[in-house]
């Protein structure tokens, strides 16, 4: 009997898909019309409405928008493993970070002649290292279809190996969050080296272009928005198409008692490997999108710390609920976008209350305050 | 008239005794008189005629340490004749015997004329007889410079002043230099016993200078050996100075896995605040070291700060466990994201406290300084003092868990707590009381990194992962595995530096850990699975 891990767990679990709607008709409305509203009102209020009136966007709410937006996907992959497999990431920035630094990889092979060294094809940072040819993981980075692959290749196949060794030795609980921390602080530390080849601590900087399109331009910042937001629409959608299936159901019932699923002639280690995976690609799109509306990647985003907000963004929003980790990373990238730059020694203490707060007094998290009353 | 007779007389006293002693061939010590004390005679035969050569050859070898002022101004071309001898002292004429002003002025006296031969002489003899120096750091400056330019014949002097030499460091030096000059003696035992010296000083540049220019093959066979020889013994005062370094990682490892391997091992609390326990301690640590700067009992601040970082670090577990861990039991994700929590908020009380910049904290006089095995291998005071602490703390921690009544009852509830309360253990005090002791260790062990590094807001973040690590390898509730596992971590981690570089080495134990926990989740150690992982 699993004591641990049935206390832990939440006792709202989903009911079966009944019939053919996802989503029940409010929260429709609502996700249709948060959808709608950042891909048709925003770009129309950012490029439409001169800067001169209130209602304009301005390219720092864009910009904020967009990277929370990424962060929401984020939470979202967090919430598939943890709310329904049980399975506690704190690795998960690694996967959002490597994504990014297969962006990143592409984004800095455009710049092109543009840089300081003006190499046509070596990025600043290796001219400045002196070096005189592109390492051999690097070779077809100036292809976007390339790197775009490898956003979603990185993340998932080291996802794979290292869950494939977990799950086969049957680590879970602490010891599996522990040895993703282990895992993401490895990877900070070798990106931090100068010789792993992806900028050492500087990371890289200073895009010129996507595509041929300049990144500073407000047509491609409304662009990576529309893009981010709709990225955050399917996965929210497929996420939740994913938790109602059959599959999904056994991830739920591997979340409550583990060895049951296993005397019931099911291997959990291909349901969990499955959807450990699927998260962590899903991470590596989201790290993507991410590195070109801010314009930098560095290893700091590999940084244990940064792994534990997104488990912490989910469990403010709710876990196991999808539209609550949508909620949380909002709430706390929010409050975060505010707090550092207004009050910026209270945005620890902020921080360090909801994860106390959270957990003690809120188990379902802000979402099942507000839907305390029965799901909708 | 008279003082010309007694001039004479003295002269000729003079010839005798120098004449004698370069004779005898047998160096004299200073106070011998003869040229061993500096008078107008000597002066004479020094600044004019046939004999001024002689007369420093004579000097050197009486070892005449008050020459060497009158011979450094006739090298730098500052010696003056008149009535008497004279010194430009910077523009005033002095008498080169008393030191009193002269009278005269640099026009009407004579500079003392010098060639080159000559001007040899006076080097070779200031080099010489700078080793007789009273001023130690001149002494090792002349030893060390005739190091450079080793003729053999000045092996009497140095020989001498090394019998003479009281000074440990310029003994050394002097040794050295013995060495180095026999070494280009013509005789063959001569060079022989210096290679055997240069051997035992593991001097192996001297060494391997000298094969150019050995000649004779036995002595070159002796050369060979003696170079191999000084390679392995640099060699394993390499690997020794590697394991020390791994040693005091793996005590530094140990001091902050100690508390885990309570709170984590027995009571299966997973602390992600653990680390700035640590930094409590360290903060506690500093503040009395700050309160006893300038006192006389300065020195002996670690007994007060030890009770101290306990107590502080402690009293912080205490609240810990009342106000998160305690509502938390049975539920370690939850744990683990709420202690979490409960780091960014000391972290940043802390930073807000004492600032965000690293504060210093000043070791005890006992503990700067080391013990050199080799010249290039010193073992600091303070890691040697850190190595043994964990090993006390290390005792303190078994003889608390297997001695006491408080050990006994804490493995009573971590193994069964219903039944433990059944049998009227009072188990939420129990918890209290061992999670308290637990975080009371990694205070001390705050206690100790004050002494070896910086103390700041972040001091604990760095441990986090290394003390998890630790205690999940040792195994979960193995204290000897704690300590095999720390022992382990710490000595591989700095045997691979050196052709990994540092990052790599880590990056390589954590992999290692990661690998290896795979294949043994329980740990090194285990005897019993704990509840967390049933």
């Amino acid at each position: 009997m699993n004591a641990a891990s049935v206390a832990m767990a939440p006792t709202y679990a989903e009911s079966p898909r009944t019939g053919g709607s996802l989503f029940p008709r409010k929260v429709w409305v609502l996700v249709l019309g948060i959808y709608g509203f950042l891909v048709i009102a925003v770009p129309v209020l950012h490029l439409v409405v001169p800067a001169t009136s209130p209602l304009h966007l301005s390219d720092y709410a864009v910009t904020l928008t967009g990277k929370i937006l990424c962060y929401a996907t984020v939470a979202l992959a967090m919430d598939l493993v943890w709310g329904y497999a049980g399975i506690l990431s704190l690795g998960h920035g690694l996967f959002f970070a490597l994504g990014g630094y297969a962006m990143g990889m592409y984004l800095m092979r455009a710049i092109g002649r543009d840089g300081v060294y003006g190499d046509p094809i070596l990025p600043d940072f290796m001219v400045f290292l002196d070096w005189k040819e592109l390492p051999w993981y690097w070779h077809g980075s100036e292809h976007f279809l390339h790197q775009a692959l490898l956003v979603v290749l990185a993340p998932a196949l080291l996802a794979f190996v290292f869950g494939w060794f977990a799950f086969r030795s049957r680590i879970r609980g602490v010891y599996f969050s522990i040895i993703t921390q282990a895992l993401t602080y490895a990877f900070m530390l070798l990106f931090f080296r100068n010789q792993t080849g992806f900028g050492g601590n500087n990371g890289f900087t200073d895009f010129k272009r996507i595509l041929g399109f300049p990144l500073a331009s407000p047509r491609v910042r409304v662009a990576l928005l529309v893009l981010s937001a709709t990225l955050l629409f399917s996965v929210l959608v497929a996420c939740r198409a994913l938790v109602l299936s059959k599959l999904g159901r056994v991830l739920s019932a591997i979340r409550d008692a583990e060895d049951r699923v296993r005397f019931c002639g099911y291997d959990p280690v291909g349901f969990k490997l499955f959807v450990w995976t699927l998260s962590a690609a899903i991470c590596g799109i989201a790290g993507a999108l991410y590195v070109p509306q801010v314009g930098i990647i560095n290893p700091s985003e590999m940084s244990p710390a940064n792994s534990v907000e997104i488990a912490i963004a989910v469990a403010v929003g709710g876990r196991g609920t999808l539209l609550g980790p949508i909620l949380g990373a909002g709430l706390l990238h929010g409050a975060k976008s505010f707090l550092t730059v207004a009050f910026p020694e209270l945005w620890l203490f902020v921080l360090g209350l909801s994860f106390i707060v959270v957990t003690r007094w809120l188990p379902r998290g802000v979402l099942g305050l507000l839907w305390r009353e029965g799901k909708p | 008239m008279l003082s010309g007779e007694l001039r004479r007389a003295s002269l000729l006293l003079l010839a005798l005794t120098a004449g004698s002693t370069i004779r005898a061939g047998e160096p004299q010590p200073p106070a011998s008189g003869g040229a061993g004390v500096l008078d107008a005679p000597i002066l004479d035969r020094l600044v004019r005629g046939d004999s001024r050569q002689e007369t420093i050859s004579a000097l050197v070898a009486a070892g005449n340490v008050q020459a060497l002022p009158v011979l450094r101004a006739l090298l730098e071309g500052n010696l003056y004749l008149g009535e008497t001898v004279l010194i430009d002292d910077g523009g005033t004429l002095r008498d080169a015997l008393t030191g009193a002003p002269a009278a005269v002025t640099v026009d009407q006296v004579e500079k003392v004329p010098i060639n080159n031969r000559l001007r040899r002489a006076l080097e070779g003899a200031i080099a010489t007889l700078s080793l007789f120096s009273a001023v130690p750091a001149e002494r090792l400056a002349a030893a060390r410079g005739l190091q450079e330019d080793p003729s053999p014949d000045r092996l009497p002097a140095v020989e001498r002043a090394l019998r003479q030499e009281t000074d440990p460091k310029v003994k050394e030096a002097l040794r050295g230099t013995a060495a180095m000059l026999a070494l280009n003696s013509p005789d063959r035992e001569q060079r022989l016993g210096a290679i055997e010296e240069l051997r035992k000083a593991h001097a192996k540049r001297q060494l391997v200078q000298h094969l150019a220019a050995e000649h004779d093959p036995e002595v070159l066979g002796a050369l060979r050996q003696a170079i191999a020889s000084v390679d392995r013994a640099l060699h394993r005062a390499a690997l020794v100075g590697l394991v020390f370094s791994g040693l005091s990682l793996a005590s530094i490892l140990l001091l902050a896995a100690l508390g885990l391997s309570i709170t984590f091992g027995l009571m299966g609390v997973i602390n992600m605040a653990h680390g700035e326990l640590l930094m409590v301690g360290a903060y506690a640590t500093w503040l009395v070291q700050a309160a006893f700067r300038g006192s006389r009992f300065f020195d002996w601040y670690l007994a007060a700060a030890l009770p101290a970082s306990f107590l502080a670090a402690a009293l912080m577990g205490a609240l810990l466990e009342v106000t998160v861990v305690r509502k938390l039991y049975g539920r370690p994700l939850e744990t683990l994201l709420a202690t979490w929590g409960a780091s960014l908020l000391i972290i940043q009380a802390v930073r807000v406290a004492f600032g965000a910049q690293n504060v210093e904290v000043a070791n005890p006089s006992w503990m700067s300084g080391g013990v050199a095995l080799l010249p290039d291998l010193v073992l600091p005071w303070n890691r040697i003092t850190i190595l043994l602490f964990s090993a006390g703390v290390l005792v303190f921690v078994w003889a608390l868990l297997s001695r006491t009544r408080l050990g006994l009852l804490v493995n009573a509830v971590t193994q069964n707590r219903q039944r433990a309360a059944a049998l009227g253990v009072a188990t939420p005090r129990i918890d209290l009381l061992a999670f308290a002791v637990g975080s009371g260790i990694a205070g001390l062990g705050g206690c100790a990194l004050s002494q070896i590094g910086n103390v700041g807001p972040e001091l604990g973040q760095g441990f986090i992962v290394d003390s998890f690590m630790v205690v999940v390898l040792g195994g979960v509730g193995q204290l000897a595995g704690t300590a095999i596992a720390a022992t382990t971590l710490g000595v591989v981690n700095k045997l691979l530096e050196p052709w990994a570089g540092a990052v790599l080495a880590k990056i390589a134990v954590l992999a290692f850990v990661i690998l290896f926990i795979q294949r043994r989740p329980q740990g090194l150690f285990a005897l019993r699975a704990r509840a967390l992982e049933e």
